[in-house]
């Protein structure tokens, strides 16, 4: 057969499929006539969204994740009825205390207590996966030879990893706001530092609060998604990540290694509570943000790196 | 639209283009850190609109060759290229199915091919839905569309990835072992499948074992061993080293051979152990005339058979009869 023959016989931009009796029958043949539009395959600019859409969906709808979510959300409810238990006992002060007082006090409050190890885990989970889990799976092969694209496979992961983080940081806020407003009074907050500011502020420091803990849950991202990309084994990596985590806490706990804190992320963490100063001390909360944006910068550099030269035998 | 196939007896003749190939390597190698060489300067030139035939016992080189086509494992040395293009616009013209079904088993079938059409930046998802379908449809799936990869069947999930394959209008089709563990039915479906595409001007590349399956469907071959290619070219070139032979049936053996000799066949060979048959090289003679030959002289012939070499001859004597796999 001549290549022009067979040319003239493809119907064009159409999958090539031979028009049986029982496709043509079933296909209505207002849309028989019609075809896509021939030619070359061209780039289209919304396949990016589309690819991001489907790493979402898979996320978003995958038990495990979702169970993961659930159990942040439980935390603040857990705390919220625990501290109102002490609260009826006796008066008490600090964190406690002002927790007591005020239903928004509720919020940074989990925060302080999950920021450091459960939701850790909830973003090492889902970035250590992101392409250690289709390695493993053998999708990762099928994914780059569709093709995916290396660069814009990894982007994709990674952004999806920080949506994941910034879920995780909206669900434990929204959880603990609603505990807080059942449990507790509603009013002026009073800081720490004794100064009073209104429920609208306080509403606003909560935002700025989940920007400042997201963005430092999807460095955390970054650097599981970069040992994501060195093992065909997810728990491997989300491990590793883990580990780091835990490590870290350590080494900020010997007061030997204090010159090396600054330059560790359970450090900067922590630091939210710069919304809880009057004025904001919103230096504190810029270099912890700039501390983030480094290590995205050097993990997604390592992930880069390594992804886009890899041999991909899975 | 008429779906042109070969007919089954005469799939080797169909002639390609020329000067027009959907892969071409040059001196392509592979070799694994470990210091394995899989793939050793391979130079193979795969005609556009052939169907390919890609053999090779275990462990030849197949599915790393095959790798290094499309871009998932970056070759040590040598150059290569897929329909004439830069890789990235290469592929979505490519299907492919690599080293078995490997698929997200917690979502459906269809679920599976809409995520890797997704993955695809030129497949428009505004027709991902028909071409799932139509898909899925080709592969006779339709029905299981809903089923959880994890609940189908080795035979089904073969099906789901030569479905993944076929999501887009492919110019190439490289599938590694596309029949593995389908039942007869599917085998059958398969090669069908693969003619019917191929009869739509679409090249494919498919790597087997199954020397019969490849004899049936494949316009040209080529042989691996131990990474490297001993032969390449039409079904009808490897044949023809082997020479075609005919069998002569009959208790009178010693007069068929003077027949067959007479008639100026060459090597007639007699009877080794109870077979009662001589053979001789076919050449430019007619069956029909040998039959006659035979029975003025008073053979008596109880069966008479043109042998063709098959592949399976090829390949067993390009790879050898060993069964341990070389490195
Ligand atoms: N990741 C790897 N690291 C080291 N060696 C490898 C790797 N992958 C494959 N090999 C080696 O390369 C050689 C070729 O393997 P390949 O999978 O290409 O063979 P094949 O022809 O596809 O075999 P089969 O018919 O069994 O599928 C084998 O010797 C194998 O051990
Ligand atoms: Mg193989």
């Amino acid at each position: 057969m001549s290549t022009a023959e067979t040319q003239e016989r493809r119907t064009p931009g159409l999958v090539p499929v031979a028009e049986t009796m029982r496709t043509a029958e079933r296909r209505p043949s207002s849309e028989s006539g019609q075809s896509e539009p021939a030619g070359p395959p061209v780039r289209l600019a919304s396949a990016f969204w589309r690819l991001l859409g489907s790493e979402l969906g898979l996320t978003f709808r995958r038990p495990r994740n979702q169970v993961m979510l659930a159990v942040v959300a439980c935390v603040p409810v857990l705390i919220g009825i625990a501290l109102r238990i002490a609260s009826a006992d006796e008066a008490v002060g600090g964190l406690i205390g002002s927790v007591a007082g005020n239903s928004l006090m509720l919020t940074f409050a989990s925060f302080s207590f999950l920021v450091l190890l459960l939701m850790p885990i909830a973003v090492s989970v889902v970035g250590g996966d992101s392409i250690a889990g289709e390695a493993g799976a053998g999708t990762l092969r099928y994914l780059l030879a569709a093709p995916a694209g290396r660069t814009r496979l990894l982007v994709v992961k990674y952004l999806n990893a920080v949506v994941f983080a910034y879920a995780t940081t909206v669900v434990v806020a929204l959880s603990a706001l609603v505990t807080g407003l059942v449990l507790f009074p509603v009013g002026p907050v009073t800081l720490l530092s004794g100064s009073t500011i209104s429920v609208a502020e306080g509403l606003l420091r909560i935002l700025v609060t989940v920007g400042y803990v997201g963005a430092g849950m999807a460095a955390l991202a970054a650097v599981a998604v970069a040992l994501s990309t060195f093992t065909e084994v997810s728990i491997g990596a989300i491990a590793a990540t883990m580990i780091l985590v835990i490590v870290t806490q350590v080494l900020r706990a010997i007061p030997q290694l204090e010159a090396i804190t600054p330059y560790l992320l359970p450090s900067w963490w922590t630091k939210f509570d710069a919304v809880l100063r009057s004025p904001v001390d919103f230096g504190s909360l810029g270099q912890g943000l700039l501390v983030f944006g480094a290590y995205i910068l050097l993990f997604g550099s390592i992930a880069w790196a390594r992804f886009s030269g890899k041999d991909i035998t899975s | 639209m008429t779906v042109v196939t070969h007919e089954a007896g005469a799939p080797f003749g169909a002639a390609p283009p020329s000067g027009d190939s959907a892969i071409v390597t040059q001196g392509l190698t592979k070799r694994f850190p470990g210091g394995q060489v899989a793939v050793d300067a391979l130079d193979l030139t795969v005609p556009r609109g052939s169907v390919f035939g890609f053999l090779g016992p275990n462990g030849s080189g197949k599915t790393t060759t095959i790798r290094m086509l499309l871009g998932l494992v970056a070759p040590t040395a040598g150059e290569y290229s897929v329909l004439g293009l830069p890789l990235a616009d290469a592929l979505p013209r490519v299907g492919a199915l690599v080293e078995g079904p490997a698929f997200y088993p917690y979502l459906s079938g269809e679920a599976n091919l809409y995520r890797f059409d997704a993955a695809d930046p030129t497949a428009p998802g505004g027709t991902a839905k028909k071409r799932v379908a139509e898909a899925l449809e080709r592969v006779g799936l339709s029905a299981a569309a809903g089923k959880r990869f994890r609940n189908y069947s080795l035979g089904m999930r073969q099906r789901l990835a030569i479905a993944a394959a076929l999501l887009g209008p492919r110019e190439l089709l490289i599938l590694d072992e596309p029949t593995n563990g389908l039942d007869p039915q599917g085998t059958r479906e398969v090669r069908a499948l693969v003619k019917e595409i191929a009869a739509d001007g679409t090249t494919v590349f498919v790597s087997s074992h199954l020397l019969t399956e490849v004899e049936q469907m494949c316009t040209h071959a080529a042989i691996m061993r131990a990474g490297n290619l001993v032969a390449q070219g039409t079904i009808a070139s490897l044949n023809g080293g082997l020479t075609t032979r005919v069998r002569v049936e009959t208790p009178d053996v010693a007069d068929a051979a003077r027949v067959l000799g007479t008639l100026g066949l060459a090597d007639v060979r007699m009877p080794d152990g109870g077979a009662a048959a001589v053979t001789a090289d076919l050449g430019a003679h007619a069956p029909e005339d040998i039959n006659a030959a035979l029975v003025r002289e008073g053979v008596a012939v109880r069966g008479l058979a043109v042998v063709r070499p098959s592949l399976e001859d090829v390949f067993v004597g390009l790879t050898g009869e060993g069964f341990d796999v070389d490195g």
